[in-house]
């Protein structure tokens, strides 16, 4: 049954699963990118979900802007692992440990 | 006339003291022995005034301390009491510095030694005319002071500096006792003025101080802390050891100060609060007992001393026994006579000591001497007088005194007056007669009699000394054989009304009736018992062969001997049990552990510590990976939730033992 709180319960279960897969995750660093896209994806879900039962459009309108969002981020993210590689050669996340306190 | 005699001594110490470099040596001496001579003038004044007419004075001044209920002036007190020890104090004063003119002549700091007798004597003089117990003190510790700078003279020998350091420590213990036996004075009667306190003592004879449910006697407990004072300052039992010691000071100064003036002070306390002492039959025992065990100690010890001064110095201290223990059988009058009269003949042996020990070139060892009595006669027939004024030769002065406080526990030995104590001290003051004459002669012997051990460089400088020395010694001869028979009917004739109401004894406490009337044979025994003495140390002497083939390879007498002179080895004792452990105690216990360990540890130095070390925590957390990066933020957003929004998780309990393991799990994680 598609209600309020399965909804919520998804979202909210699948945004935990992809904070774990952040922080457990110790070797590649693209599937952390994708957990990150996941987390955006919860959000957005939630919000739609909510704004259809709360009968609101602004809701969706922040989906939309999230979704927005996240191409943006992950483009510049993928850059950035992208400029990286071209330097390291690795894009291990264990080894990037160059800024230690 | 009453105020002038206290403060011409203060005026001639301030004088010498800080213009002794423009008046010199003949300025300061002369300007202080005139002083001094005055005062002592002034002082036979008080002496008709006060005692013989019998007109006490009190001079009250200003107020000094006022606050609340506590009211302390200066003020003066003058009656029959204080006008003996300013004729003794004053008198002997006096006469050592006449003495010191010439004894310390060759002397490069002649005002300072000046200055400091005229400390001496201004607070000794404080000490006997104050009204009130803080004033009192204030002269007790300015004795103190004067015995720390006059013994500590020679300030670049080490031996002086030591016993001059010890002096003033082992007083400083008896002070302890004077304060506290001032404070529970005062906690008692609410004031320190003798007037006041004298006059309600026998309302307090009931009075208990309740201690933890403990139910303590006030006035014994008032007593045993001032006798703590005088225990300190007289150097009895216990506290005695800074008497022999105190000998590194310059002869005048050892017959000034501890033999005739401020080891006089603590009997002086004693005497002053006789009316104390009568309603605390638990510190008159105390008083027997330490004092008859004074007595008999250092008589004792007395017997093989080899320094000349030492031996006079433990006499000191035995005749000092003999005044407390005349306080403990309630005799303070014949206390204060013996006092009195004690100043007399120490002061003329300790100046002819100076005198012996001056002709010798500073030889103080007895057993380099000998056969002085054809170089200096005078000074040899001085100190047998002295000697026999000592030991109590009859018609002398210590006849009158010394044997009437042996008639005195004799009597008081009564069993049916159930003073167990007094047998006690009966026997042992006895016994010290004995060894009074021992040592005395031994001293006489040694010195003057036996055959000559002086080295030949000394003999030939021999000299008698000159009269300005003479003088003094002569006249304190003329007192010690005439001032005992003088004074006998006004210190201690029956129904003598000089001490008005300075003294005070119970009439069920006095028995001096009783010791007018002894037994004819029991007088005589202290005569026979120092005359054994005589006979026996003479023998020793004149058959020298006989007696120390016998006693000399006798292992017992040998072993017996040597420890009476090691002093029974109460120093070492003290050394290795007290201050050994003391001074350790001061320096690993409260420097090392305390000061330098537990208090750095947790203050600056262990703060200092415990900065880089939680820094270095805190930064190690950094590790540069990036999921424990993220870890602390998930971590930080459910802390920061859980603990700072309102109503997040209202079912957990906000308390400390949560805050705890979030901080322990931050910092160790």
């Amino acid at each position: 049954m598609l209600n309020q709180i399965s909804c919520i319960m998804f979202s909210t279960l699948l945004f935990f699963i992809s904070v774990l897969g952040i922080f457990l995750n110790q070797k590649n660093i693209l599937v952390m990118l994708m957990a990150l896209e996941i987390m955006f994806l919860t959000l957005g879900f939630n919000l739609v979900s909510s704004s259809i039962y709360l009968d609101d459009i602004t809701g969706q309108i922040f989906a939309l802007l999230i979704l927005t969002v996240a191409a943006a981020e992950s483009s510049i993210g993928l850059a950035i692992l992208v400029i990286y590689y071209r330097i390291r050669s690795v894009i291990t996340v264990e080894l990037m440990n160059l800024t230690k306190g | 006339m009453y105020l002038l005699i206290i403060i011409l001594p203060l005026f001639s110490a301030i004088i010498s003291g800080l213009a002794g470099r423009w008046i010199g040596y003949y300025g300061s001496s002369l300007l202080s022995s005139t002083c001094i001579l005055f005062s002592m003038l002034l002082s036979f004044f008080i002496f008709y005034e006060v005692g013989l007419s019998g007109l006490p004075c009190f001079i009250t001044l200003f107020s000094w301390i006022n606050s609340g209920t506590l009211l302390i002036n200066w003020g003066f007190l003058f009656d029959g009491l204080t006008s003996v020890m300013l004729i003794v104090v004053t008198v002997v004063s006096s006469l050592v510095h006449i003495y010191s003119i010439k004894y310390m002549e060759e002397d490069p700091h002649v005002p300072r030694f000046m200055a400091y007798l005229g400390i001496f004597t201004f607070f000794m003089l404080v000490l006997v005319t104050s009204d009130n117990l803080v004033q009192l003190f204030l002269g007790w510790e300015g004795v103190g002071l004067a015995s720390y700078l006059l013994i500590n003279f020679w300030h670049t020998r080490l031996a002086a500096n030591q016993s001059a350091i010890k002096a003033l420590l082992v007083n400083r213990i008896g002070d302890f006792g004077l304060i506290l036996g001032i404070l529970t004075t005062f906690y008692t009667f609410h004031s320190v003025e003798y007037s006041t306190i004298f006059a309600c003592t026998s309302l307090f004879s009931n009075y208990y101080f309740s201690i933890l449910g403990i139910k303590i006697h006030s006035l014994s407990l008032i007593t045993i802390f001032l006798f703590i004072g005088a225990i300190g300052k007289s150097a009895q039992l216990g506290l005695h050891t800074w008497l022999p010691d105190a000998m590194e000071g310059p002869t005048p100064v050892s017959a000034l100060i501890h033999a005739a003036t401020m080891v006089t002070a603590g009997v002086f306390l004693m005497i002053r609060f006789s009316v104390f002492l009568e309603y605390a039959p638990f510190s008159l025992f105390i008083l027997t007992i330490f004092g008859s065990l004074t007595a008999l100690f250092a008589a004792m010890t007395g017997t093989f001393q080899n320094d000349l001064k030492r031996v006079i110095a433990y006499s000191t201290c035995s005749q000092l026994g003999y005044m407390i223990f005349a306080c403990g059988l309630s005799s303070y009058h014949v206390s204060i006579f013996h006092l009195a009269n004690h100043a007399f003949f120490k002061a003329l042996l300790f100046l002819s000591a100076g005198s012996v020990i001056h002709a010798v070139s500073d030889e103080q060892d007895m057993r380099r001497m000998g056969s002085l009595v054809l170089f200096l006669p005078i000074t040899y027939s001085l100190m047998l007088a002295g000697s026999l004024a000592l030991i109590g030769f009859p018609f002398l002065t210590g006849f009158y005194s010394k044997d009437f406080i042996l008639e005195l526990s004799q009597v008081s030995s009564y069993t049916n007056l159930n003073l167990s104590y007094a047998p006690f001290a009966c026997w042992l003051g006895t016994i010290s007669v004995f060894f009074t004459a021992f040592y005395s002669f031994r001293l006489i012997y040694l010195t003057f009699l036996n055959n000559s051990n002086i080295v030949r460089t000394k003999l030939s400088v021999l000299h008698e000394s000159s009269l300005l020395m003479l003088l003094p010694l002569m006249l304190l001869g003329l007192g010690s054989v005439f001032v005992g028979y003088l004074t006998k009917d006004i210190f201690i004739g029956l129904g003598s009304d000089f001490w008005g109401s300075s003294i005070f004894i119970l009439p069920k406490n006095s028995c001096v009736l009783e010791a007018e009337f002894l037994l004819t044979y029991i007088k005589w025994i202290p005569f026979f018992v120092s005359t054994f003495g005589i006979f026996f140390i003479s023998l020793l002497h004149i058959f020298p062969l006989f007696f120390y083939n016998n006693f000399k390879y006798n292992t017992l007498f040998y072993q017996f001997a040597f420890i009476l002179n090691k002093k029974w080895y109460w120093d070492k004792v003290y050394n290795i049990f007290l201050v050994k452990s003391l001074l350790n105690f001061g320096y690993l216990t409260s420097f090392k552990n305390l000061d330098r360990g537990f208090i750095e540890l947790f203050g600056p130095f262990g703060v200092s510590l415990l900065v880089p070390f939680l820094s270095h925590k805190v930064t190690s957390l950094q590790t540069g990976q990036l999921s424990h990066y993220i870890f602390f933020m998930v971590y930080g957003f459910l802390v920061f939730f859980t603990f700072f929004v309102p109503g997040f998780m209202l079912d957990i309990e906000f308390n400390s033992y949560l805050i705890g393991i979030f901080c322990i799990l931050f910092v160790f994680v």
